[in-house]
């Protein structure tokens, strides 16, 4: 399976931007209200790398990636801003092209396999699928093709088991069904929403890897979308962090994770139980916002340690500097306060 | 059981049990047994934590449900308060239950949601009698509210009007409230964002340190686990393949799965392109209903010989170290590495 086999007009390079979201705002509309959850998100996806976008529940980055594939749920809808794939605002697009965008362009992978997989027919017909439907293979050769496919991402057997059904597949071999499924058109943009929340450790680590190394023969563009602060930090490269519909902030991960200058992603980092000291955590006091209605001002300064009054009457915007990009009133301290607690 | 383990009183001593569930036989004639966990031996000192890990199917909450009377014991003795509840007639066992409560991973489907917060955390002293006197439950329900960081006008709220931490709290202040000498924790913080587990963990250490409060903890989440646990007990398949103190069984894990499941959880300082070589399990947990023969771990297992096929490994200690090891190989597990 190749991308040039599907664009042969657009020889893709690694970094290139495949998928952009430009100031995105998403909202609930009930009647003439709309409620918004998502508030001026701005993202690119490069080929060959994977951003993170991490968050805790109700963050809005599920919602965020639903919007780069055109699934948002009934009620929801990008009130403005663009969704940019492959150089082609979708904010014209109908159903149809939605449609014909979907496998092409972009695929997603979602928590639940089994909620991706139909119950009722054989896995390995189900992958065979988009080489019937859109390329309109013959039967045989879209068979054949599935079980390559099958065998690329790591199904045993690929042959025999082609013919079972989703419930005769454990947990971890119907994620790499619904990967292959994902991978069958060779989109650019692949997005996976949680991937490995569903899985065990052990499994979780098989798929990770999968997935990294799909992710690098296929020069994808990736964005994982998950809640773990670990895995994030196995397979991405870059990292935005999203608190109540807006990114905090971005930059690469490593980075990121060394020298946070957003005090929700210190939090989210001191939080963690960490190894290395036994005792009490660092917890991030208060309870995450209501997404509907986050408090004014800078969403966070209620939970916020660093918070003074500027905070409570300004919401600070995204500033970016080189690579890194940070929305707070007082990201200087935060970046110093980590480093004068360096080294541990 | 190790030589610290034995220094301080024991308040839960689990040996050689078998439990799981039963199923009606044949033609719908008697009950037909199927085990999931077996020949598991375990001991919960006073005051103490004792984190129990593994994957799905492993059989942790089927051991926590067993302790707590939730699931029928086949086999073995379960000792706790001078007694074997694994014997005890179901009516005696309800008196015991007082000093062994339990926190289940999900509040709101284990809190009834019709019931006020206060009248939640009052209930247990409907089932046990003579805890806390009539007039004087008020101040008591306020003064559990405060210990688990709520305040006394939460009482009268409904679990619906909570967030997930708050509620996680209410089932914490509702097993406190007999007094008990040990709380079984079935996954009581992985339903948490991250932000609010750590409040949570907190909470749950500071209890310890001023009740003295005994827990079973019980998690898939390795570093919640090493965070919080003194001493540990790694499950595989329905068995406990390692037991010995936290620090050593994270610190220098000697059954090969220890080994495998530590170096596969993911951790905040990792990163892509790092070169760490995790241990990459083949395979994926076999059914705990039909367990493979001799070592249950065999099949997934990168030292695996023939002997692992036909021999179950019994847990012993390994020489000069704190910790028991079910395998046949555990002396050479930390100087082979996997394939």
């Amino acid at each position: 399976m190749t991308v040039s086999a599907v664009h042969p007009a657009q020889p893709p390079a690694p970094g290139d931007v495949a998928a952009e979201l430009r100031d995105v705002h998403i909202g609930f509309r009930s009647g003439r209200d709309v409620t918004p959850v998502v508030r001026g998100v701005g993202l690119r996806l490069r080929r060959g790398r994977v951003l993170a976008l991490v968050g805790e529940s109700g963050s809005g980055k599920s919602l965020t990636s639903l919007a780069l594939i055109g699934l948002l749920p009934p009620g929801a809808e990008v009130t403005s801003g663009s969704v940019v794939l492959d150089g082609a605002d979708t904010g014209g697009f109908s159903a149809r092209r939605w449609r014909e965008a979907r496998g092409d362009r972009v695929a997603m992978i979602f928590q639940d396999p089994m909620a991706a997989l139909n119950p009722g027919f054989a896995v390995g017909r189900q992958i065979a699928e988009p080489f019937r439907r859109r390329l309109r293979l013959r039967r045989r050769e879209a068979r054949e093709r599935a079980v390559a496919l099958m065998r690329e991402v790591g199904i045993a057997d690929a042959e025999s088991r082609y013919g079972d059904h989703p419930h005769e597949f454990s947990g971890g071999m119907r994620q790499r069904a619904v990967i292959a499924m994902a991978l069958a058109l060779g989109p650019s943009v692949l997005l996976a929403d949680e991937p490995t929340t569903a899985l065990d450790v052990t499994v979780q680590a098989q798929i990770l890897r999968l997935l990294a190394r799909r992710q690098q023969e296929a020069d994808l563009a990736t964005l994982l979308v998950s809640h773990d602060l670990g895995v994030v930090a196995r397979v991405a490269q870059d990292v935005a962090v999203m608190y109540a519909g807006r990114i905090v902030e971005r930059g690469p991960l490593d980075d990121v994770y060394t020298r946070p200058s957003h005090p929700y992603t210190l939090g989210l980092l001191e939080a963690m139980p960490d190894a290395r000291d036994g005792g009490r955590l660092k917890p991030i006091k208060g309870v995450p916002p209501d997404p509907r209605r986050p408090p004014g001002g800078c969403a966070f300064h209620p939970r916020c340690p660093f918070a003074t009054d500027v905070c409570r009457d300004e919401d600070p915007p995204l500033a970016e500097d080189g690579d890194r990009a940070v929305a707070c009133h007082h990201a200087d301290e935060v970046t110093a306060s980590r480093e004068t607690e360096e080294p541990r | 059981m190790t030589a610290t383990a034995q220094e301080t009183e024991v308040v839960l001593k689990v040996s050689g049990l078998e439990a799981g569930y039963e199923r009606p036989g044949r033609y719908g004639f008697g009950r037909r047994r199927v085990p999931v966990v077996a020949g598991i031996d375990l001991a919960v000192r006073a005051g103490r934590t004792l984190g129990i890990v593994g994957e799905s199917g492993c059989g942790k909450s089927t051991l926590a449900r067993a302790i707590v009377g939730l699931r029928p014991a086949f086999a073995g003795s379960i000792e706790f308060a001078g007694a074997d509840l694994a014997s005890v007639p179901a009516r005696r066992r309800r008196r015991m239950s007082r000093d062994l409560q339990m926190v289940f991973q999900d509040p709101y489907t284990s809190l009834n949601p019709r019931m006020t917060v206060a009248a939640v955390i009052a209930e247990g002293w409907r089932v046990h009698p003579g805890i806390v006197p009539r007039d004087q439950e008020d101040a008591e329900v306020a003064r559990l509210l405060g210990l688990v960081g709520l305040r006394a006008e939460h009482g009268a709220r409904h679990l619906h009007e909570l967030s997930g931490g708050q509620c996680q709290r209410v089932s914490i202040a509702r097993a406190l409230a007999p007094r008990p000498k040990l709380i079984v924790c079935d996954e009581a913080v992985s339903a948490l964002d991250v932000s609010i587990r750590a409040q949570i963990l907190n909470l749950l250490g500071d209890l310890q340190s001023e009740l003295g409060v005994a827990y079973l903890f019980i998690s898939h989440d390795l570093d919640v686990v090493r965070h919080i646990a003194h001493d540990v007990a790694v499950m595989y398949l329905g068995t406990i393949v390692e037991h010995g103190p936290a620090a050593d069984v994270f610190g220098d894990p000697q059954h090969p799965y220890t080994r495998a499941l530590l170096s596969a959880a993911p951790s905040v300082r990792d990163r892509p392109d790092d070169g760490v070589q995790e241990i990459v399990l083949r395979g994926e947990v076999p059914s705990p209903t039909a367990p493979p023969t001799g070592c249950r771990f065999r099949t997934r297992c990168y030292m695996a010989a023939e002997v692992c096929e036909r021999k179950v490994p019994e847990p012993v200690p390994r020489d000069g170290l704190p910790q028991s090891v079910a395998c046949h190989f555990a002396d050479s597990a930390g100087t082979t590495a996997p394939g």
